[in-house]
């Protein structure tokens, strides 16, 4: 086993083995696992991950920064790869490529306050962002988190949600697009719940993770609260075959989603997403 | 001043110097590249015609390299359309990833037009000058040897003008031939190397006759061709992304994509995982891929661009103005194969001056 060298052959993985796996929800799974002279990542950063004979995608790191010696994923089995990477057991063995990618700028929002807004699975690449301000929350001002799941049984990292909630030094609100009679939160869209959020908009850096069009609902809450697009990033998803800007794939207008973003700032992103299919 | 024999003479050198030497040759109708051993196998006394969607051989006079551009660019043999990144051998926990060996073959291409050499430095940008490259055309670029052909003539579809990068080459290549009347060519070299293979050619020196009738030729070139007009060009697409005329074009457009086949500057690649049939060995398998596919944008939940019209828009304006933000000029070199290879003659200098007009 060895790190990649990116100058001879960035296309060529090196083997990654599951150490553990965790069902999060019926379709989700995380898994840690060791790579041999792994460099460690920044937040927002993905890995191309191979399961042979199958496919290579590019999925987040959803793990905390400051322990390089495992590499976490949350996956979701919505495709064939995916599909055969959830289904992969501790033992097991798969390429990896990466990190890749340009990470969110949360050290930037130091001594300032953060606002996060996930949706679904989306919650996963901005958990190295939550471990980031937790494990320094001296150094930032007020803390909001705000999830969306579809429904209560699709709440993702469930228990750790429950964890920060009980922090004193957070706010973090949960809600669903569907309830059954047993959910007494919230219900509603996930940008609803910006209003009642505790920030100082001017002295705000707003993280948003999730569907687009969340996204867009999210950045334009935000924006109206008075929180400066520039201050407002966000990540996007597109096809990507290679992760380094080569196979030409992620482009969205000018940029290659791959080594321009996945993140990028909402004063970048609101004209491009304005155009439909772009 | 070299005359057929002076070619030959090329040729062989590079042969000699363990060069595989690709060069122009008439197939099933076409001029397409492959290796040659001698002038013999030069498309002599051919010419073409092309239009939208129409591309016809000709017998016409007696030069070499009468043909201009045939279907593919010199971008099957430096980007291959099928390219192995590496394989796995044994299975589970046991599993050996295999790297590729790199094309370390030495390949001499003779009659590279100045818009195809703009082309190679057009994909040369985009797959060795990134954060990252592509290690097996890095491999084949270093291990090349141009001898480029200045046209004299046009075919109806060359705009190269207007884009810039010809009729003449001005950079990226050893020798340069400029065609004259009687199978004699103007020869100049632009590298040490091609200095040296000059050097050792059956030559005389070039009169000022000689030099004029080049020149004469070059601009004769110059003015047969289509214009497009790039001023301002690259913010006027992006700036009407809802200009009817996508609409339009979409109607008529087969998304066949031809013209990203023959495009020598498309770079864009898919990569498949292939099984054996008889174990556990796979295969990783880059292969030619194009924008106007349905699947090429494909994420969980659908394609991005399911609709023709973002497609055809995609590839467009990803050539003549986002591919200036990405690499700082036009992904377009003006060599009209696009206008010539799609079935239905979509023509892209015609759909660049409509969305200019306005109504957007």
């Amino acid at each position: 086993m060895h790190a990649p060298d990116p100058h001879t052959d960035p296309m060529l993985p090196v083997i990654a083995r599951i150490t553990r796996r965790t069902r999060e929800l019926s379709d989700v799974v995380t898994f840690e696992m060791e790579v041999e002279g792994w460099p460690g990542f920044e937040p927002g950063q993905f890995n191309m991950l191979a399961v042979f004979g199958v496919g290579e995608i590019p999925i987040s790191i959803s793990g905390p920064v400051s322990d390089s010696s495992k590499i976490i994923h949350t996956i979701r089995d919505v495709g064939p790869v995916s599909r055969a990477l959830a289904a992969l057991e501790p033992g097991a063995v798969l390429g990896l490529r990466g990190p890749y990618g340009a990470p969110w700028p949360v050290k930037a929002a130091r001594g300032r306050d953060v606002v996060v807004v996930a949706g679904g699975l989306g919650l996963a690449p901005v958990r190295p962002i939550l471990y980031e301000l937790m494990e320094n929350r001296d150094a930032y001002g007020k803390i909001t988190l705000l999830y969306g799941a579809r429904s209560p049984s699709e709440i993702l990292f469930r228990e750790e949600l429950g964890a920060w909630r009980s922090r004193l030094d957070m706010g973090v609100e949960v809600t669903v697009d569907r309830a059954p009679e047993d959910w007494h939160g919230h219900v509603g869209v996930v940008t609803a719940l910006l209003r009642a959020a505790d920030f100082a908009p001017a002295n705000t850096t707003a993280f948003v993770c999730g569907p687009e069009i969340m996204i867009r609902f999210a950045a334009n809450g935000l924006t109206d609260l008075g929180v400066a697009a520039t201050d407002i990033h966000l990540s996007m998803e597109r096809n990507m075959q290679c992760g380094i800007g080569l196979c030409g794939h992620c482009q969205l207008g000018p940029y290659f989603l791959c080594k321009d973003g996945p993140v990028f700032d909402w004063a970048t992103m609101k004209p491009l997403m304005r155009i439909k299919e772009l | 001043m070299i005359d057929a024999q002076g070619l030959d003479a090329l040729i062989a050198a590079l042969a000699s110097d363990g060069r595989e030497v690709f060069g122009p040759v008439r197939r099933e109708g076409a001029v397409v590249y492959e290796e040659i051993s001698s002038s013999d196998d030069l498309p002599k006394g051919w010419a073409d015609e092309q239009s939208g969607g129409h591309y016809r051989l000709r017998q016409e006079g007696d030069a070499f390299f009468g043909a201009t551009l045939g279907p593919q660019g010199w971008k099957r043999l430096l980007h291959p359309p099928k390219q192995v990144l590496w394989r796995t051998e044994g299975a589970g926990e046991e599993t050996k990833i295999i790297p590729e060996p790199l094309d370390t073959t030495r390949r001499a291409f003779i009659g590279a037009r100045a818009c195809d050499l703009a082309a190679i430095a057009a994909q040369d940008k985009v797959l060795t000058e990134g954060p990252y490259r592509d290690p097996q055309y890095a491999a084949r670029r270093a291990n090349l040897f141009i001898v480029a052909v200045n046209c004299t003539r046009s075919a109806e579809t060359c705009f190269c003008t207007s884009m810039n990068t010809g009729p003449k080459a001005t950079k990226g290549y050893d020798i340069a031939l400029t065609e004259l009347e009687g199978g004699r060519f103007l020869a100049e070299a632009a590298s040490e190397a091609g200095a040296a293979q000059l050097a050792a050619l059956p030559s005389r020196p070039a009169t000022a006759d000689d030099e004029g009738a080049a020149a004469a030729g070059i601009d004769r070139a110059r003015d047969q061709q289509r214009r497009i007009d790039t001023d301002g060009l690259p913010a006027l697409l992006k700036d009407r992304p809802d200009h009817p005329r996508w609409s339009e074009v979409a109607q008529r457009c087969l998304n066949c994509a031809n013209c990203t086949m023959v495009c020598p500057t498309c770079f864009c690649t898919t990569v498949d995982e292939v099984t054996s049939l008889e174990g556990p060995e796979t295969e990783r398998v880059n292969r030619w891929a194009s924008c106007f596919t349905v699947d090429f944008s494909h994420v969980h939940g659908g394609a991005v661009r399911p609709g023709a019209k973002s497609r055809y828009r995609q590839w467009m304006t990803h050539k003549l103005a986002t591919w200036v933000d990405q690499f700082g000029e036009m992904g377009c070199v003006g060599c009209g194969r696009c206008i010539s290879w799609c079935p239905v003659g979509i023509d892209i200098t015609e759909e660049a001056a409509a969305i200019r007009k306005g109504g957007g």
